[in-house]
């Protein structure tokens, strides 16, 4: 029987404190107030005054409410039945089953020993034109999608989710808008891949502690599901909510604030995250694509800074679309030489057009005369828009790349692409 | 094990405060007992009897009262032969060794030896009974790939020593004692083919040190010829994500002219890493065509791997390096990331709650970095040989703004600057070093005179492009456009080298210079031209012969076929060359 302390000696922010003895740093306490139960963890000790941090918040707490010690640290139960299943941060189910209580995991584990890692050897294919065949994702790899708010990145995760090549979604929201959390509900279940998907979801309204617990749930789980063999996306969105949420607590707690607020262990605590991603030599392997929003579209901001450094990589969404120019996948080059032998050159070769496109256009603005070529390019980047960057193609991979040399067929000669003579032979449409 | 006993009082992040009965001393090592794994710390701070520790390991579970024990020795590594080819974690855990031991993960607690126990070496003494020595003097070798390891005695022995006995020619592992010394005082000490050093101390076992003044050949032709590093030196490399760094680091570690490279990947990607540990295996030194991991040590302590570990691991690295340095040997570190390692001394600084200094890095950042590149050095040692360590560091500025304290600080220190930008890598110009950013303040392969000299027609052609996006082509001068056509094309095929291309990724310095003359003689040539359209078609197919050349082997007839033709084509169109481009040109041959 665990004994229940009854006194609390302050509390600040999120953060409580009682007198207590022989209890482990990390480990769960659950505390009862008026409003219900709620879980807290141990993340100070200081002789006998433990600090622990309320996942519900401070807010009501009493110095009278009762705490007890549960002698383990933040676990999620790992099975089978989570499949298909929504939770909130603290692992408690958010849709109308049950909880789940069996095979008790340990969240945020030690990291994987460097020399068992292997070399990323395959692509994932999501059907999107803009990531198949210009920036390959690649098992193992870690991606950030770098955006601004107001962009349709949770759009593109349902995509993403509902297409992938992949056995096992997990979906890591973190100070989701409640119709966003809606809004993947809906998608995933009418896309029918919500039986392939488990959802750990803190929404803007839930305590900041929960936000935090997010991306170590979802990937402690995905860890498990790996070593069995599976091959799981772990999709989190939104990074900077969790990196706020780092900044809230830190500063509460009087931590030195480092870069615009942010904690000095920032880049520590998203890199231990990232860096779960990987290919188990003899399992099944973890690939993380995590929307960055970037406060005021600005790359330099700690968050996005610090991802940047991490990652393998970055898709960078804007307008609507996924840039060519910004967006890199630092893996592609594993595995676009073994797919189809003019993925490398249709990717360099349309992406040279494309940019030649983008000057032709800044001439058009600012009201030079358009050659013969610059009319060609305008169609060109035109058509490129529309059949390769618009969010909604899905095609394969092959189909894309057939799809390319149509658009290139239709606007230049064959000279004008700046392609080997050899591929132009094999794969330039002939004219019907 | 000392006697001082200790229980933790406190725990915060991975600093637990431990109340101790007896002596401590700074940055001693200790272990906290938790269940039935011991987890190691180091003592940063005593006051009184609190005595604040970072741990190595994630600290979880731990409990206040929990049992703390002093091993009375500070953070030390093993040297001795075997540390060749090995990859270690920060604290010279081998990390094959433990995967082997706990799987897929690192689990906490778990501490190996470092230099295989069971290996046999063949040891030939060099001392015989009765000879005089003292701390880092040979007591005989051992062949450790394909160098010559030599047995010394352990740097910590101060004072002289006479050889009582010394083992026979013979195989021995390194916990079999070797020689039996005699102190002054009569007392007998056995010495084995190992011992520890501790890492925060720097190895000063030579008799001086010496100005850097040879070249350690990269090649890669910007570093070399434009901002070169001598051994014995010291660079940084900062850059903005993305800007290739770590790619350079690599090519680095393949083609630098040592003897002994060790890399410390300190708090940055595993996925890089792993590329270097299943690659090297299969690559061959040029120097002694074997394997490349022969001559390679890895640190490597990710960026998800404990941080007070990655502290320790680039010291780690540096102590073998020294190591390596006392037998005569020319070893170069690279440390990726150096920012890494001070954002994880500003961790720990936060923890003792210090008064930060600039964006909360400590206020001893900037001497800390100093007297780690101060390691490095060209060495004279008693027996006359010199030996080397070149430290080159990464650095990750936040936001790629090199204003930042640990760039700045980094800057201070070093010999050479290899700026990277953002611009640069954009445009996919490989290496992205800056070429007006950076600076170097040692002595390449070229007369610095000479490099200064084409360095201007850098600055000239950038000012001139900077004009033209003003007043546009129309409102330059031809002469101007020249001159800017002239910095283009050093830029193109000089500056830039194709890393995809087996030829072009590594450059020898005959090859360079041979290269530089052809471009001086360009740079330093007059030409007329009738209009700009036909100045720039002619540079571009100077340019494009040129790069095919830059493809084609050293010496072979293809080469010196394609050399001719383009002198030939240079001399159609030259008319006069400048004196200064003359003298260059001549002190090449």
């Amino acid at each position: 029987m665990k004994k229940v302390y009854s006194r609390i000696e302050s509390i600040t922010g999120n953060v409580i404190s009682v007198r207590a003895q022989d209890v482990a740093y990390g480990e769960l306490a659950s505390v009862s107030t008026r409003f219900g139960h709620s879980l807290a963890e141990v993340i100070r000790l200081e002789d006998d005054l433990v600090s622990l941090q309320v996942f519900a918040g401070g807010r009501g707490i009493s110095t009278g409410d009762e705490l007890r010690f549960l002698g383990n640290p933040m676990r999620v139960s790992f099975s089978d039945s989570l499949k298909g299943r929504i939770f909130n941060g603290a692992g408690e189910p958010r849709d109308k089953g049950p909880a789940l209580a069996e095979n008790l995991i340990p969240i945020g584990g030690p990291s994987v020993n460097p020399t068992n890692r292997i070399i990323p050897r395959e692509m994932i294919r999501t059907g999107i034109p803009m990531i198949d065949l210009f920036n390959t994702l690649v098992k193992s790899q870690k991606l950030p999608i770098f955006s601004v708010s107001g962009e349709p990145y949770n759009q593109l995760l349902a995509r993403i989710a509902m297409q992938a090549e992949v056995d096992l979604i997990i979906l890591g929201g973190m100070g989701l808008k409640y119709d966003d959390y809606l809004y993947f509900k809906e998608a995933l279940e009418n896309g029918g891949a919500l039986q392939k998907t488990i959802m750990f979801v803190h929404t803007a309204a839930d305590p900041v502690v929960e936000c935090l617990m997010v991306p170590d749930i979802s990937l402690a789980v995905a860890e498990r599901f790996a070593l069995k063999g599976l091959n799981v996306l772990v999709l989190l969105t939104d990074m900077t909510n969790f990196a706020d949420a780092l900044k809230e607590i830190a500063i509460t707690q009087e931590q030195v604030p480092s870069n615009r607020g942010y904690p000095g262990d920032l880049y520590s605590q998203l890199a231990a995250r990232y860096e779960k991603a990987v290919d188990f030599a003899d399992a099944g392997s973890i690939t993380t694509l995590a929307v960055t929003t970037m406060p005021g579209d600005d790359v330099t901001h700690p968050v996005p800074d610090n991802t940047g450094y991490i990652t393998e990589g970055q898709f960078y969404l804007k307008g609507g679309r996924i840039e060519p120019f910004g967006s890199l996948s630092r893996l592609k080059q594993m595995v676009n030489g073994k797919t189809r032998s003019d993925h490398r050159a249709i990717m360099d070769g349309m992406i040279k057009l494309f940019s030649a496109y983008r000057d032709t256009l800044e001439k058009k603005s600012m009201g030079f005369q358009m050659s013969a070529w610059d009319q060609k390019l305008l169609k060109y980047g035109e058509l490129f828009e529309r059949e390769m960057m618009d969010l909604s193609v899905n095609v394969p991979l092959e189909k894309a790349l057939d799809k390319g040399w149509e658009i290139l067929a239709s606007c230049f000669d064959p000279q004008e692409t700046g392609l080997q003579t050899k591929l132009l032979d094999q794969f330039w449409p002939k004219k019907a | 094990m000392t006697n001082t006993k200790g229980a933790v009082t406190g725990v915060n992040g991975n600093m637990v405060t431990v109340r101790v009965d007896g002596t401590v001393a700074m940055n001693e090592v200790a272990y906290i007992l938790v269940a039935d794994k011991k987890l190691k710390a180091e003592v940063i701070r005593i006051r009184g009897d609190q005595v604040q520790t970072q741990v190595f390991e994630m600290t979880k579970g731990i409990k206040v009262g929990m049992p703390v024990e002093f091993s009375g020795e500070m953070l030390a590594v093993a040297l001795g032969p075997g540390l060749l080819g090995m990859i270690y974690d920060g604290l010279q855990n081998p990390l094959p060794e433990v995967a082997a031991k706990t799987g897929n993960f690192l689990e906490p607690g778990v501490y190996l030896d470092a230099l295989p126990r069971d290996r046999k070496w063949a040891f030939t003494p060099s001392a015989k009974p009765g000879d005089k020595l003292e701390r880092a003097d040979t007591l005989g070798t051992v062949p450790e790939g394909a160098f010559t390891h030599r047995i010394m005695v352990p740097f910590g022995m101060l004072g002289s020593y006479t050889v009582k006995s010394i083992k026979p020619a013979g195989s021995y592992t390194i916990h079999d004692e070797v020689a039996v010394l005699q102190d002054e005082s009569g007392n007998s000490h056995s010495v084995r083919m190992s011992f520890q050093w501790p890492v925060k101390r720097a190895i000063d076992c030579y008799v001086e040190r010496l100005k850097p003044v040879e070249p350690m050949v990269t090649k890669t032709r910007i570093i070399d010829t434009f901002f070169p590093v001598a051994k014995g030196g010291t660079y940084c490399i900062p850059g903005p994500f993305g800007a290739g760094k770590t790619v350079l680091q690599q090519v680095t570690s393949r083609n630098a002219d040592v003897d002994i490279v060790i890399l410390a990947a300190c708090g940055e990607r595993a996925g890089e890493v792993v590329e270097t540990l299943k690659e090297f295996p299969e690559l061959l030194d040029p120097k002694t065509g074997k394997s490349l991991m022969e001559r390679t040590i890895i640190v490597c302590n990710t960026s998800s791997m404990p941080v007070a570990s990655r502290e320790a691991s680039v010291y780690t690295a540096v102590t073998m390096a020294e190591y390596y340095r006392q037998m005569g040997l020319n070893v170069l570190l690279l440390a990726d990331s150096t920012s890494r390692w001070a954002q994880a001394m500003r961790e720990m600084s936060g923890r003792l709650e210090e008064i930060p200094g600039e964006e909360a890095f400590p206020a001893y950042l900037e001497s800390v970095i100093a007297s780690f590149y101060e390691r490095a050095g060209i060495v004279r040692l008693k027996d006359g040989a010199t030996g080397s360590v070149t430290i080159g560091g990464t650095v990750s500025p936040a936001g790629g703004n090199f204003e930042e304290p640990v760039t700045q600080a980094t800057l201070k220190v070093v010999g050479a600057f290899h700026g990277l930008s953002r611009e640069r890598s954009d445009a996919r110009k490989y290496p992205a070093i800056h070429p007006l950013d950076s600076w170097s303040k040692y002595e390449g392969v070229m007369q610095p005179s000479s490099v200064a000299w084409a360095h201007h027609y850098l600055e000239r052609g950038t000012e001139v492009g900077q004009m033209m996006k003003v007043v546009g082509e129309e409102g330059t001068s031809i002469d101007d456009y020249i001159i800017y056509l002239k910095g283009e094309f050093l830029d193109a095929v000089y500056l830039q080298q194709n890393s995809f291309d087996a030829v072009d990724a590594s450059v020898s310095p005959e090859r360079q210079k041979l290269s530089f003359s052809r471009v001086v003689r360009v740079l330093g040539s007059s030409f007329s031209f009738k209009d700009k359209e036909e100045a720039r078609a002619w540079f571009n197919r100077l340019r494009q012969s040129f790069l095919d050349m830059n493809g084609i082997e050293w010496g072979k007839p293809a080469f010196k076929d394609a050399d001719k033709a383009i002198v030939a084509f240079m001399d159609e169109r030259a008319t006069a060359l400048a004196p200064e481009a003359k003298r260059i040109i001549e002190s090449l041959e």
